[in-house]
């Protein structure tokens, strides 16, 4: 292999910033999904519509938006100067934030889908076991969509490292920092250096088929336990 | 392992546009005559409900009508030139265009993408007859790799910087960019973009090399780095002049036009390829870039010219 220490330091930052936002995720996501499986709202579609958005929108119009919005003349952009945090485009926070938006709907729609399929008669049952509300979601409902779990944080966590357009409108290139996998392939690509981006992009496509191909024998396992 | 591909001036052994059949309007003629003329609707399979039948030939019927458009529009070959050209040069090319379509009466097909993509994609047979770099590297290693004309070699702009930034009255000069009053200062990526080099020209004959480092950020080329400033995210940064005048005057913000002798103008070369150089239309517009309206257009968009 030939790896340049860019190269490593892109692979590191990579993970870094999918480890991060898939713990983030499965904590926001959870409530999210709980609700949309609960509620009775008029608002349900129009979450749902909110968070499956970025399955539909090129990452390039996020990314667009979001360079606005986190601007010194935007809304988010004009929060953070008052929180005192400053501008968040070009720091690795800035990426978090926009990695949440952009994986989102990878993991709440798992862990949507899993609860769903619990059905109402479990809780029922636990309920007139004087189970509280808490209780029966802590024991009950955790557990039982624990593979929806797995699959969402797989792929939120892939779906990350894969991240090109968002990183490149608001990343700016910073090595250690905001420079990732994809956006070093790109370089590599465009300064004609065909080798290193062949080492980089060899190694992504082994790392999504592992990462699917045990997502689906996870899959496979589970099916069995249950029946 | 990597062999094939380490050195990228090799062309593949088959170019892309053979793949695609760029080339060869003929293989759509015969696939369109073969779709038309081999499968007429009684060739169906002969199914049992009427409806079922009728409705499937239309979709049939409706499915031959979209492949053949699709092949047909390629046919229509006329006098196109195919032109690739950096993306630094897209508005005053544009202007080009119109100027060339009107004036002689062909059409032009331009693709605006970075140099270094559209050098890759000359290397691999793409279908460009002109090819407009942002620098003068990629036409000579075009030329070394024999897949252009080495007379048609010509400087058709000259590129140079401003410091720029999006905020009205901030006195700009180098002193700004000593001072602590901007966290970002935006270039474009050195690596891959010639404006980039230029940038990085302008600090280290400043000096200012190491002390701007943590505050600098790239952006893949120059338009991108012109809107990390127009968003504010980026306080100021060098950005191509051409891209912050109009007619002579500021757009907006404030600017600095950064003197010459801090860094080589980016000299912006062109060439024909080796498709192009036979190609009449081609060379005409080869001809009109460099005469005196398409140098008048180019200077009106904030480009030097060569002498």
């Amino acid at each position: 292999m030939m790896l340049s220490d860019a190269d490593i330091g892109a692979i590191w930052l990579s993970l870094k910033l999918a480890s991060v936002v898939t713990l983030l995720l499965l904590f926001i996501g959870t409530p999210i999904a709980w609700w949309l499986v609960n509620t009775r709202s008029r608002w349900k579609a129009v979450v749902s519509a909110v968070v499956a958005l970025p399955l539909i929108l090129p990452p390039t119009v996020l990314g667009f938006y979001l360079l606005i919005a986190m601007g010194p003349q935007g809304p988010v952009g004009k929060l953070t100067q008052s929180l005192g945090i400053g501008l968040l485009p070009f720091t690795f926070p800035g990426l978090v934030v926009a990695s949440l938006l952009y994986s989102l709907p990878f993991v709440v729609q798992p862990i949507q889908n899993a609860m769903q399929a619990i059905g109402a008669r479990p809780l029922e049952v636990a309920a007139t076991l004087r189970a509280s509300p808490l209780d029966r979601f802590f024991s009950v409902v955790l557990p039982l969509a624990k593979p929806g779990f797995v699959t969402a944080a797989i792929l939120g966590f892939a779906h990350t490292i894969g991240e090109f357009g968002i990183v490149l409108m608001i990343g700016g290139n910073i090595p250690d920092e905001t420079r990732m996998v994809s956006v070093q392939i790109y370089d590599h690509v465009e300064a004609l250096q065909y080798a290193q981006a062949h080492a980089l992009s060899g190694l992504m496509v082994v790392f999504a088929f592992v990462v699917l191909l045990g997502l689906y024998l996870s899959q496979k396992q589970q099916a069995s336990i249950v029946r | 392992m990597w062999n094939t591909f380490q050195n990228p001036y090799a062309p593949l052994q088959t170019p892309l546009s053979e793949i695609y059949g760029l080339s060869h309007p003929n293989h759509y003629i015969t696939l369109a005559r073969y779709m038309l003329t081999a499968h007429k609707a009684n060739d169906l399979p002969n199914l049992d409900s009427s409806w079922y039948s009728g409705f499937a030939r239309r979709i049939y019927g409706l499915l031959l009508l979209m492949l053949t458009s699709l092949f047909t529009k390629t046919l229509v070959y006329g006098d196109t030139v195919y032109v690739g050209a950096a993306s630094n040069f897209i508005i005053p090319m544009k202007h080009l265009a119109r100027e060339f379509e009107r004036s002689s009466g062909h059409n032009l097909k331009i693709s605006y993408a970075s140099s270094g993509k559209l050098f890759a994609q000359i290397s691999h047979g793409a279908p460009f007859h002109l090819f407009l770099s942002a620098d003068h590297h990629k036409p000579l290693a075009l030329i070394e790799a024999d897949l252009a004309d080495p007379v048609s070699l010509k400087t058709y702009a000259l590129g140079t910087l401003v410091l720029w930034s999006s905020e009205d009255d901030i006195q700009l000069d180098y002193t700004y960019l000593i001072s602590d009053n901007y966290r970002r200062l935006a270039i474009a990526n050195p690596k891959l973009a010639p404006y980039g080099m230029a940038a990085t020209e302008v600090l280290k004959t400043l000096n200012l090399h190491h002390q701007t480092k943590p505050r600098l950020i790239t952006g893949e080329n120059i338009a991108q780095t012109y809107q990390f400033v127009a968003s504010g995210n980026a306080r100021i940064g060098f950005v191509a002049r051409s891209q912050a005048y109009a007619e002579g005057r500021l757009i907006a913000g404030s600017a600095w036009v950064v003197p010459k002798s801090y860094y080589h103008p980016i000299r912006q070369d062109m060439v024909l390829t080796r498709r192009g150089s036979g190609f009449g239309p081609a060379i005409e517009l080869h001809r009109f870039i460099q005469s005196e309206t398409g140098r008048a257009i180019i200077r009106s968009y904030g480009y030097d010219l060569a002498k």
